[in-house]
């Protein structure tokens, strides 16, 4: 064991915890004032005073850092745990805690650029609140009689638009809210021309774009506050924002998006021309459709006379049945004559048995005057000279009376 | 009708009209069904072809005032053509 007095006897004068702090600040700040260091962000905490606090780490080391909020409010991208960085700052001694810390300035994600990174960050946070759903897709007016456009007032775009649109369909209006499309301030004018258009409340679509452009031409429609303009239109947006890489925020969120500002004015109008022809083919299929039908009821008329009987026949076909019902009644009557005169007969007949003339056949004689025939019953009806006629059974003889007895 | 109707209308109208003429020819409608089918129809194409003319053919620039109230503006063909 070494003997303390010994390094006690050759000590140097001795310092306070604070001298000796404010001599490594010193170290540090000649030696490590700007560095950049590469790491990983781990236990990150973001108190309300809105400092940014980390450990950055390897796989070895580890660091504490600091981001203050005037620095952090720069970020274009979420620090979070896990995710690799460059990092800008100084390394210095947190006096107050004897604690090593990174003064970050500047910050950048590894990998992806910052801008990249953001971008991507803003379009998780926007797909999370659903706003690039295909559910919130509304469809766009089939015949709008306003459409609304917004983008620079002199450019390709709005030349293109214009053009489309009245060729498409030359009954159409058209309103342009002027928009600046790039540089400083842009997404903010996008966005109140998209809130102006629905303010005013004539346009039933709108068009944003603009014609083409670099990616940082681009930036201004991958800002939240275009993609939130967008997402409270209360009419369907076509994204026209001319690119062919990556869509941008604006194209996720709209209604519908359109390659070119030329593709959006053909979304949104219908051709004139075709929805004429449509209004006359239903014209005349329907006059047509309506000849056919009269036609056809012309037809079944046809055919039903055809088959309704002439009243001249049915009145032949009665005229029939009278004549046998006649025929039938005259067969009748005849037999009943018939049966009658046969009685008649029989009762004749029977009458011979009674007749007087059968008295007469027994030897008797009937007299009757002349001319008046009375049947002579007495004697005293008669006067000598008068003429009788006397019936035998058989024959008969004219007497003359010559004397009367009684 | 009225002019401002909303912009469905235009699009059920017309889908309308082929719908009638679809009954019209298919189906085999008493006489009078018929007639109300086609009356229907041409008031269908009278209106339609009212909408196909009832925008004027127009560019207007929307702009706010200082007040903040909103002004309108005809496009030139020169400022289209800038």
């Amino acid at each position: 064991m070494a003997t303390p007095p010994a390094l006690w006897s050759a000590r140097p004068p001795t310092l306070s915890v604070s001298e000796l702090t404010a001599q490594i600040q010193a170290a540090l700040e000649a030696d490590f004032d700007d560095v950049w260091v590469d790491g990983e962000i781990s236990g990150l905490r973001i108190p309300a005073s809105g400092h940014l606090y980390f450990i950055l780490k390897d796989e070895h080391s580890q660091l504490r850092a600091v981001m203050f909020r005037g620095y952090a409010g720069l970020l274009r991208f979420r620090p979070e745990d896990g995710l690799a960085v460059t990092a800008r700052g100084r390394v210095n001694l947190y006096a107050a805690r004897g604690d090593l810390q990174l003064y970050v300035s500047l910050m950048e994600p590894q990998g992806l650029g910052a801008q990249q990174l953001a971008l991507e960050q803003l379009k998780a946070t926007l797909a999370a609140e659903g706003l690039f759903a295909p559910e919130r897709k509304r469809p766009l007016p089939f015949f709008p009689r306003c459409v609304g456009v917004v983008t620079a007032l002199h450019g390709a775009a709005i030349h293109d638009i214009l053009t489309i649109l009245f060729q498409r369909c030359p009954y159409t209006r058209v309103l342009i809210r002027p928009a600046k499309v790039q540089g400083i301030g842009a997404e903010v004018d996008i966005a109140a021309a998209i809130r102006d258009l629905n303010d005013h409340g004539e346009a039933e679509v709108i068009i944003v774009g603009r014609g083409g452009g670099s990616r940082e031409d681009l930036r201004a429609f991958n800002e939240e506050v275009v993609a939130r303009a967008i997402a409270s239109s209360a009419v369907p947006v076509v994204a026209a924002v001319g690119h062919e890489i990556d869509l941008t925020i604006a194209d996720l969120v709209a209604d519908r998006r359109a390659p070119t500002p030329t593709a959006a004015a053909e979304m949104v109008v219908p051709r004139w021309d075709e929805l004429q022809r449509r209004i006359t083919a239903g014209q005349q299929a329907l006059s047509t459709a309506m000849a056919r039908v009269l036609l056809a009821r012309r037809t079944a008329l046809v055919h039903l006379r055809r088959r309704v009987r002439d009243p001249r026949q049915r009145v032949v076909m009665l005229r029939q049945r009278l004549y046998v019902a006649m025929a039938r009644l005259r067969a009748a009557l005849r037999g009943q004559e018939e049966r009658a005169r046969a009685r008649v007969q029989e009762l004749a007949t029977v009458l011979q048995s009674l007749s007087p003339l059968a008295v007469l056949a027994r030897g008797y004689s009937l007299a009757r005057t002349l001319p008046a025939g009375q049947i002579v019953r007495d004697a005293a009806m008669l006067r000598p000279g008068d003429s009788l006629r006397l019936t035998f059974a058989r024959g008969e003889a004219r007497v003359r009376v010559e004397a009367i007895e009684v | 009708m009225d002019s401002r109707q909303p912009p469905k209308k235009f699009e059920e109208a017309l889908l309308a009209l082929e719908g009638l003429v679809e009954k019209l020819e298919t189906g085999d409608l008493p006489l009078e069904e018929a007639l109300a089918t086609f009356e229907e129809g041409v008031a269908l194409v009278r209106y339609l072809n009212e909408q196909l003319t009832a925008v004027e053919k127009r560019v207007e620039v929307l702009a706010r005032d200082l007040g903040g109230a909103f002004q309108l503006q005809a496009l030139t063909e020169d400022e289209e053509e800038t």
